[in-house]
């Protein structure tokens, strides 16, 4: 096949390509019109259901929560994934963390990192566990909750250094909250096929406001869950690379 | 159109918003081209992270708030230290 054969055939195979898409565009609905019907259909029952005002937590906790609880497991593998391939190889040795180059000095942490991490610490961690615990009040979740609560840790090690991180985030501490985060999740679907109800079900009083903290029932239990597990993986993650680049040495 | 926004009191008028929606989109692709053709590996992740932020904004004028915060964290904090470590890895061992 010489150059300019295969040049008319991408030439055709593209005009065809194009054709089709600019036909699909065509069929496409305006631009922010929602034509399916499971939209209209959950805004309009979500809360006589559940008592959720965080309609996005109750589509994903309660409405597709099973999807939720596939999803979640992605960052359980993640982390359980990075924490092998991570481990201590047989010709690797950890670094003692202690000064190794007492005759250079390390470049101490330059105020301007160090005041707004420890001012921004305490009210990222109560950011965070808002976040997690109002999932069923207003737009957010155990995933984002857990998230913002994971940065408050990278903020320590910015304002301080590694061993603090590590100090205030033991390991065996974080694998014992990520598993049973993970598992909280699983349990809760698992209670309610133990007392007669579908995975999942909402088994738990909804409250009397809709909106309030109290509402929903298994909705908010679940997000704390996510919370717990979310952060817990984070931490994990980011203190396994951490170790890697400070503590461990090939040879 | 009749919208769930037009109906709340505090409705931005549709024009306005479309205005914001496709200024969001256009700058998004021009971002996404910056980030991908950025060659020095500290410039980039900091282009990242800024472009998380800018992601951000984008699913925040889509009414998204929820991705909002998921992507603030993860896009614009997260991801670029990870990958900051990664580099920082990858030169100790070139040393």
């Amino acid at each position: 096949m010489t150059p300019r054969q295969r040049l008319v055939l991408f030439g055709v195979a593209i005009a065809g390509l194009a054709a089709c898409y600019l036909w699909a565009f065509a069929g496409l609905p305006g631009f922010g019109r929602y034509p399916g019907p499971y939209g209209p259909a959950i805004l309009s029952r979500v809360i006589a259901q559940t008592n959720a005002t965080g309609v996005v937590s109750a589509v994903n906790f309660d409405y597709r929560g099973f999807d939720t609880v596939g999803e979640e497991f992605i960052l359980f593998t993640a982390a359980a994934g990075m924490a092998v391939v991570l481990r201590r190889l047989r010709g690797e040795r950890e670094r003692s963390p202690v000064d190794e180059a007492r005759d250079r000095a390390l470049p101490p942490t330059s105020g301007a990192v160090r005041m707004p991490a420890l001012l921004l610490t305490g009210p990222i961690v109560l950011i965070g566990w808002w976040l997690a615990s109002h999932a069923q009040t207003n737009p957010s979740g155990g995933f984002q909750g857990g998230v913002v609560l994971a940065t408050a840790f990278v903020l320590v090690y910015l304002s301080g250094e590694f061993l603090t991180f590590r100090r205030i985030s033991p390991v065996a501490v974080l694998d014992a909250v990520e598993a049973v985060g993970a598992a909280g999740f699983v349990a809760v679907g698992l209670t309610a096929v133990a007392l007669g109800f579908p995975y999942l079900y909402d088994y738990l009083p909804l409250g009397q406001v809709p909106g309030a903290v109290s509402s929903s029932g298994t909705i908010a239990l679940i997000s704390f869950f996510v919370g717990l597990e979310v952060a817990a993986a984070f931490i994990l993650i980011i203190g396994e690379l951490l170790e890697q680049t400070l503590l461990v040495r090939s040879g | 159109m009749t919208s769930v926004a037009a109906a709340t009191p505090y409705a931005v008028p549709n024009a306005l918003m479309d205005t914001l929606q496709v200024t969001l989109l256009v700058l998004v692709a021009a971002g996404a081209v910056a980030v991908v053709r950025t060659r020095n590996r500290m410039r980039l992740v900091l282009m990242l992270s800024g472009y998380g932020v800018l992601l951000a904004v984008l699913f925040f004028a889509f009414q998204a708030p929820d991705v909002t915060l998921s992507e603030l964290t993860v896009g614009a904090v997260v991801l670029p230290v990870i990958l900051l470590l990664a580099i920082a890895k990858v030169r100790k061992r070139a040393e």
